[in-house]
């Protein structure tokens, strides 16, 4: 029996498995690395092991300092989560080694499916249907394998998961470029540089199945999961049962993948992951040997803990007639709720969670790793929250789901929300057509903030009024007079905001036939019901709606009905000392700085890339805006940069000079 | 909590029309206001504009707390006179950085800003007003100068505004001068006054003689920034505090100096969370008669305007005619005299004497509401000794030095105005309803008392008495007197602090008394309360 567990992950991962082991009885400890070290995970643990530092390559990823931890505390027991060192068969050796149990398959098992190469070659010989591919080195004829397979090809890293360094190319000549680049990556995020090339499916579904086996040489599956809504390679929309999968399907799938599991002989929680093509044919992609980001959805709809199992099986515990015996029970849906800038081409984006509230719904769930207050560093994965519903039928789950994240109060980073609530009402979506390329095909949801625009006016409004309100409440003098009170004139309160690229500006006068409003000098026929530093209630053309304003300094986030706002207040007065450069390149993100690639004096061109950085295991380049020539570099390789900052100035030649 | 019971019919038909009056004298009071806001008009607004510059009332807006409330002065100065409604500058009493302090600001738009006889007694006032409640002042300075064809009226008062301003800062008042264009000869003093100067770069213009008047004396060549631009009096001459890159920065500028003046209130604190009155404000306008002649019962005035219409009246029995009372107004206590039915009686003015002495006692402020006609004349009443005790309460209102707010709600004739704290017995703050009547005495009466001294006159002498001449004399005057007595004309003089829409009254009041709670509010020691 486990009597503590050492959970070797962060974020609602930690956290969920800390839940499930308190509940079994189980103590638990938590490693954080220094930017976690304030992580509601880290509170969640009895005990907790710092790891320092901040990249996962010095934290997370260093098996020997989870293993010194796990001994330093007295667990019994490691969980690894997903990602970091989940699906390291070295690491799991080194458990097994030093005492703890690894919560997870064999090391063999482990390391049977990390080559993806070698996983495909087993699978193949095990009858399950595989796409052509082959894996790469530095000596590899890219060319003449790409041939061999056919284009689109698509590289990917040979270890690890997650879509990090994936690339899809569609000619010759872009192999070089993308493979180079995918190696970077991959030897960043997983420590290896191998890359593997593969047949692409043009617009495939992505369905996986939930495996599960014990240490008596059971396997089944719980089902399917469809995850073919991507951006840029990461699910964001995952759901059991899939709308394309129907009975014989999911027969065929499953046993599919119980012969997978049973060709490594597997333990644990695990998934097998497919590619359904337009036409229906399967083929495998590869199996996660570990606990799934997604795995709520199948836990919704079958009532199951995979983690509490995951922690049975590594007792040695035979599966339960509960898992033998599991059926589908309704649907479930589960959305990645990202810090990301979704018009801006999914930028992470960071920044402090000043509000992170959703609704407690019937039949949500919310799986999360932060909460009021938290930072939202660049460090890791920006991933907020899983939230995930249950409902009696897929257009229900849609639905709740939809509304919790609309009704939502999320302040103070910007996320992929919208897009989500937007999939979650688009017909498409509700009818089942679902694919890798839904988003592509509906780039006008990731497009930005046309739905924004409806209600900006009232909402502006609603931020300048809780001001308001707030102004008078604090006032030291004269604060219960009437707010804005004039005996000459009445002129209009002013303040502006910018929401985006735009700004309002609001003026507002109180006065005896009511509220006065313009915003950007446009009237707004508005009657005020209610006004206090947290709500505002106004109604607009005889519908009233009830908005909450949460105020920080210089922001307010208005939350209502009719959608929200994240509204940044321009000061009164401009700050002094508040002089960007032109011609500066400034950080897009907070990242760090792998290479330089122009140097002061040189002549460079609007649109060549200066400086890349690396942030979020993405590279992004940075280049020159404008023609001319590089007067300073201020940043090196390897610095830390923070958004805003200026990395180099580019000067335009002056008039007498270009001619 | 002795609560009024108001008996106004609201669905009556002589509230409709007193209400009807009352919006047709506001709408003129309104339109005279329009004129003050547009200054200059529009073309020189606009030129001051095209400059870059911002006009003086969004130059105020800027400076001023959001949201928070502003109390402009005496916004019809000069009006009915030569010069343009408003006098040029702009006073007022707002709150800037947490700290109410008293406003003045030049309009540049209306001759350069310049400074005429009633800019001057605006000025003066504003400054007084400072003094008296210890309220940091702030000038936004922009003013060519004095008007130079009024200089006989002006030039020798005017050195008064430097006197003020430093007598303010030898009392601990500070005193800041935002410079936002001329400032010159004279008006160099404002900076140079100053606790402190913030002058705009290349608007400023801070010199005791510009570059023509220096090369007339001495021959010396030179320009506006060297003699007295901002950049050379922050390096050079020192005069300037802080150099501000522009309009907006000097106003953030002087938002931070008021943020760091250390201020406390020297007054008590008012109680928190003050109930509202339990009528409608709105309803004072169907209360007021038409006409000065129809008295009406102030308690319906008290019902809209004091905290939760609390009012525990004083001697309500005796003296009738006028009524006496504790009352709160946004949580400060007061002591009401309310004129009922104008005159005022040897019971009412022993009444007052001993009200204000009470209110001294326990250093409550005084708020006196005017409908008087003055003092009851005739044998039974002199021979009564009116005169005594009339004498008796203009002796207590001059020196009760508790805070007085004196509003003149219909009518302030005779020695009335001074028992009820007219002008002359320094108010800390005096405001006029629009319908209001100030003179010696009614129109009518002063016009008939000539017609009388005329024939008695012309009687004695024995001379014929031409009675078309003296109708027409006496018409002449009444319509003189009647216009000399319009609010207007008072307040253009400077007689009050402003016309105030009798609905704000709750407003006006509390702003004021908040204003007067920054200086010590304490009463008259020395005798006890003299039970007449």
């Amino acid at each position: 029996m486990i009597q503590k567990l050492l959970v070797a992950n962060r974020g609602e991962i930690a956290a969920r498995v800390m839940r499930t082991a308190h509940a079994l009885g189980i103590a638990t400890v938590a490693v954080y690395s220094d930017p976690d070290a304030d992580a509601p995970f880290v509170r969640l643990a009895d005990e907790a092991v710092r790891l320092p530092g901040a990249a996962p390559s010095e934290t997370y990823l260093r098996g020997d300092l989870v293993i010194a931890a796990a001994q330093a505390t007295g667990a019994d027991a490691v969980h690894p989560g997903y990602g970091f060192l989940s699906e390291n068969a070295g690491f799991a050796r080194e458990c097994a080694a030093a005492g703890p149990t690894f919560v997870g398959p064999s090391p063999e098992a482990i390391a049977s499916m990390g080559s993806k190469l070698e996983a495909k070659a087993l699978m193949e010989k095990a009858g399950v249907p595989v796409l052509p591919g082959a894996t790469v080195d530095d000596s590899s004829d890219l060319r003449a394998i790409a041939a061999e397979i056919g284009f689109p090809v698509l590289v990917k890293a040979a270890f690890g998961g997650g879509g990090r360094g994936m690339r899809v190319v569609h000619s010759a000549d872009e192999l070089v470029d993308a493979v180079a680049g995918a190696r970077r990556e991959a030897a960043s995020a997983f420590g290896d540089g191998t890359v593997f090339l593969e047949r692409f499916v043009v617009d495939p579904r992505h369905v996986e199945v939930q495996i599960l086996g014990d240490t008596h040489g059971e396997v089944v599956h719980l089902f399917e999961r469809e995850c073919s809504i991507q951006r840029r390679y990461q699910k964001i929309v995952e759901e059991s049962p899939s709308p394309a999968v129907d009975d014989a399907l999911r027969a065929e799938l499953g046993a599919a993948a119980v012969a997978a599991g049973k060709a490594i002989g597997y333990t644990g929680a695990g998934t097998v992951e497919f590619v359904l093509d337009q036409e229906g044919r399967f083929f495998f992609l590869e199996v996660n040997t570990r606990l799934q980001v997604e795995h709520p959805v199948t836990e919704l709809v079958t009532g199951l803990d995979l983690v509490a199992l995951q922690l049975r099986v590594a007792e040695g515990e035979p599966l339960p007639a509960e898992v033998t015996g599991a059926v589908l029970d309704g649907h479930a849906i589960e959305v990645r709720l990202y810090a990301e800038d979704v018009p801006a081409g999914f930028l992470p984006a960071t920044g402090t969670l000043h509000r992170f509230r959703i609704p407690d719904l019937p039949g949500v769930r919310v799986d999360t790793g932060v909460e009021d207050g938290s930072v939202v560093s660049p460090h890791y994965d920006p991933m907020l929250a899983k939230v995930i519903a249950h409902g009696r039928t897929r257009a229900e789950a849609a639905r709740t789901l939809a509304r919790a994240l609309q009704r939502a109060e999320i302040h103070g980073v910007t996320t992929n929300r919208d897009l989500l609530v937007d999939v979650l009402r688009e017909p498409e979506f509700l009818a089942g057509r679902t694919d890798t390329g839904y988003l592509t095909r509906h780039a006008d949801l990731v497009g930005g903030d046309g739905r924004a625009g409806d209600h900006r006016h009232p909402r502006a409004l609603a931020a300048a009024l809780a001001r308001q309100a707030a102004n008078r409440s604090e006032a030291r003098v004269l604060g219960g007079l009437p707010s804005g009170w004039r005996n000459v004139g009445g002129m209009p309160q002013r303040v502006a905001y910018t929401l985006g690229e735009e700004t309002l500006e609001v003026a507002y006068a109180f006065r005896r036939s009511g509220l006065d409003v313009t915003v950007d000098g446009e009237p707004l026929a508005v009657r005020l019901l209610g006004a206090t530093p947290e709500a505002v209630e106004l109604e607009v053309d005889g519908v009233r709606r009830r908005y909450t304003v949460h105020r920080v300094p210089g922001w307010s986030f208005v939350d209502g009905p009719d959608g929200s706002a994240a509204l940044a207040e321009v000061p009164r007065f401009a700050d002094p000392n508040a002089v960007a450069h032109a011609g500066s390149l400034l950080a897009p993100m907070p990242g760090g700085v792998v290479r330089v690639l122009a140097g002061p004096g040189d002549t460079v061109a609007a649109g060549q890339a200066l400086v890349v950085l690396e942030a979020m295991k993405m590279e992004h380049t940075v280049a020159a805006p404008v023609d001319g020539v590089v007067g300073e570099v201020r940043v090196g390789p390897g610095d830390q940069v923070e958004t805003g900052q200026v990395l180099a100035v580019v000067e335009e030649p002056a008039e007498e000079e270009a001619s | 909590m002795p609560v009024l019971k108001s008996l106004l019919d609201v669905s009556s038909e002589t509230y409709a029309s007193n209400r009807k009056a009352q919006l047709e004298v506001i709408d003129q009071l309104n339109e005279q206001l329009e004129l003050a806001i547009a200054g200059g008009g529009e073309r020189y607004v606009q030129r001051h504009r095209d400059r870059g510059k911002l006009p003086v009332r969004e130059r105020l807006e800027l400076l001023l707390d959001p949201d928070s409330p502003f109390l402009e002065l005496s916004p019809l100065a000069a009006w009915g006179t030569e010069f343009t409604v408003g006098a040029s500058v702009l006073t007022g009493i707002g709150v800037v950085s947490g700290v109410e302090c008293v406003v003045i600001g030049h309009d540049p738009t209306v001759r350069g800003g310049a400074m005429n006889p009633y800019s001057l007694r605006k000025t003066l006032r504003a400054l007084e007003i400072a003094r008296i409640n210890r309220l940091p002042v702030i000038n936004l300075v922009e003013s060519g100068g004095a008007d130079l064809p009024t200089q006989a009226d002006l030039f020798v008062p005017a050195g008064r505004i430097f006197h003020e301003l430093t007598e303010l800062s030898s009392s601990a008042i500070p005193t800041i001068a935002l410079v936002f264009g001329n400032s010159t000869a004279g008006g160099a003093y404002v900076p140079g006054m100053c606790d402190y100067a913030v002058l705009v770069d290349r608007q400023a213009k801070v010199f005791l003689g510009g570059p023509p008047l220096v090369k007339m004396a001495t021959g010396e060549e030179s320009d506006d920034e060297s003699l007295g631009g901002a950049e050379m009096h922050s390096r050079i001459s020192g005069l300037s505090d802080y150099f501000a890159t522009d309009e907006r920065d000097a106003i953030r500028l002087g938002r931070e100096i008021m943020s760091r003046i250390n201020w406390h209130k020297l007054g008590p604190a008012p109680a928190a969370n003050p109930q509202p009155p339990r009528y409608d404000p709105e309803e004072i306008l169907g209360i007021l008669p038409p006409e000065a002649k129809i008295p009406f019962d102030p308690r319906e005035v008290l019902a809209r305007t004091v905290d939760g219409s609390d009012f525990d009246e004083y001697k309500p029995l005796y003296g009738t005619s006028l009524v006496t009372g504790w009352a709160s107004i946004h949580g400060y206590p007061v002591g009401v005299l309310a004129n009922h039915r104008g005159v005022l009686f040897s019971e009412e003015a022993k009444k007052a004497s001993e009200f204000i002495l009470l209110a001294n006692q326990t250093d409550t402020p005084l708020i006196f509401l005017q409908n008087t006609t003055g003092y009851m004349v005739g044998k039974d009443y002199e021979q009564g000794g009116i005169i005594k005790d009339g004498a008796k309460m203009i002796n207590a209102v001059t020196n009760s030095r508790v805070p007085h707010l004196t509003i003149n709600m219909a009518s302030s004739f005779g020695a009335g105005n001074y028992g009820m704290s007219g002008r002359a017995y320094d108010p800390r703050l005096m405001f006029a309803w629009p319908g209001a009547k100030l003179a010696v005495m009614g129109a009518a009466q002063l016009a008939g008392v000539m017609s009388i001294v005329g024939r008695a006159s012309a009687a004695s002498q024995g001379r014929p008495f031409d009675e078309e001449a003296d109708a027409a004399r006496t018409r002449a005057i009444e319509q003189q007197i009647e216009a000399e007595s319009h609010s207007f004309f008072v307040t253009a003089k400077l007689y009050d602090d402003g016309i105030v829409d009798p609905r704000d009254t709750r407003t006006v009041l509390g702003l004021s008394l908040s204003a007067v709670h920054s200086q010590t509010v304490a009463g008259r020691r020395g005798f006890g309360v003299f039970r007449m």
